[in-house]
């Protein structure tokens, strides 16, 4: 981000970086730089607040006003202390023949596409698989935790990608099952730790990783702290 | 698994370094089209999802409000995002300010970038000057940078 700011202030255009993490804003040094200790993923702040996003953007014009490079920190913080989970009502067992996942991911399927057509899918299954085909990437996964090389589980992409496909379909869907609007990572922590395909997710890359597969492979399927 | 965990994790990175930061005035606030340059890997669905090294841009559209957070990190949230793009790629709120003629005018397209990069130099020599080549075509003065 920063070294885009660089680029356009050469080429005669003035920018404000926006940044979440302090030590790397400061580094990096934009022209002008304004340091948000928001969540990633929020560096506005708060979603559905307009409010809140004016008061950002206001702080943020303000540095053009500066003559020389400057740096700043918003004088509000959004703390996440790990303790939100969200609390979403889970669809009964189904299909007792199916894996507890497969049937979950099913259960769930009304609650995706209501949260999808409120608010467009925008973060939801569709980059390397389409929400019908959620399950079976969910089984190639099972696959891969019962003993199956990953490369021959039948994974419909490359890992990281299917299951961030998987993680933005649950996080979709629980978008449409909380009566509030998350804090950020409340979702992430649902679905990593109190889902069955959360489970199987991370029970997979743990599997490849035992496996000695290159890092990259298993890694990128979950949130790095992992 | 905190935020403060994740951003641990990468608040070491090694930065680029500039020999001189560039710096232009800008015109005043009022008169000024600003245009957004995301890093969040944003695209239109119909366009061409990012690659995971990918240092190209894609064009995003003022009026088209379907935008696809297309970014390959799993290590931020997305779900303030779906529930207000906002929260990302202010659109509606720069619009707002331009209504009340606080900002001159908004830019018809913006841009986003992969924010997962390690390797710049192709952002530096080529993407980078391209994307501002392509804002200053649209007479745009000021830019805002939101990351994720």
């Amino acid at each position: 981000m920063s070294t885009l700011a660089h680029i356009f202030e050469a080429e005669g255009i003035a920018t404000i970086a926006l940044g979440s993490i302090k030590s790397q804003i400061e580094s990096t040094a934009p022209p002008r730089g304004l340091w948000c200790d928001f969540p990633l993923g929020r560096p506005l702040g708060v979603p559905g607040d307009p409010d809140f996003q004016h008061r950002v953007l206001a702080t943020a014009f303000e540095l053009l006003d500066s003559s020389e490079p400057i740096f700043a920190e918003y004088d509000v913080a959004i703390s996440d202390d790990a303790s939100e989970v969200l609390a979403c009502p889970m669809p009964p067992r189904h299909d007792p023949d199916a894996h507890p996942a497969v049937d979950e991911a099913n259960g769930l399927r009304p609650a995706y596409e209501r949260a999808i057509a409120e608010y467009g899918n925008r973060m939801g299954a569709g980059r390397a698989v389409q929400a019908d085909d959620i399950t079976g990437a969910i089984e190639a996964f099972v696959r891969v935790v019962e003993g199956t090389p990953w490369k021959e589980a039948g994974i419909p992409g490359i890992p990281s990608r299917v299951s961030q496909d998987i993680r933005g379909y649950y996080e979709t869907a629980a978008l449409a099952l909380s009566d509030h609007a998350p804090s950020a990572w409340a979702g992430t922590r649902w679905f990593l730790d109190h889902t069955e395909a959360g489970k199987v997710v991370m029970a997979a890359r743990q599997a490849m990783a035992d496996a000695g597969e290159n890092n990259p492979i298993w890694f990128y399927m979950a949130p790095g702290d992992r | 698994m905190a935020d403060s965990d994740i951003k641990a994790m990468t608040a070491d990175l090694e930065a680029v370094e500039f020999d001189e930061t560039a710096f232009t005035d800008p015109v005043p606030l009022s008169e000024a089209k600003v245009a957004i340059v995301t890093s969040a890997s944003l695209h239109h669905p119909d366009d061409e999802d990012f690659s995971p090294m990918d240092t190209g841009y894609r064009v995003l559209q003022s009026e088209k409000r379907d935008y696809v957070m297309g970014h390959w990190s799993p290590n931020f949230d997305a779900t303030g995002f779906a529930l207000d793009i906002n929260t990302v790629f202010p659109i509606d709120r720069l619009e707002e300010l331009a209504t009340q003629g606080v900002i001159g005018s908004v830019a018809d397209e913006h841009l986003a970038y992969a924010g997962n990069q390690f390797e710049l130099s192709a952002i530096r020599m080529d993407s980078g000057p391209a994307g501002a080549k392509f804002l200053k075509e649209q007479d745009v003065d000021i830019v805002l940078l939101t990351p994720v």
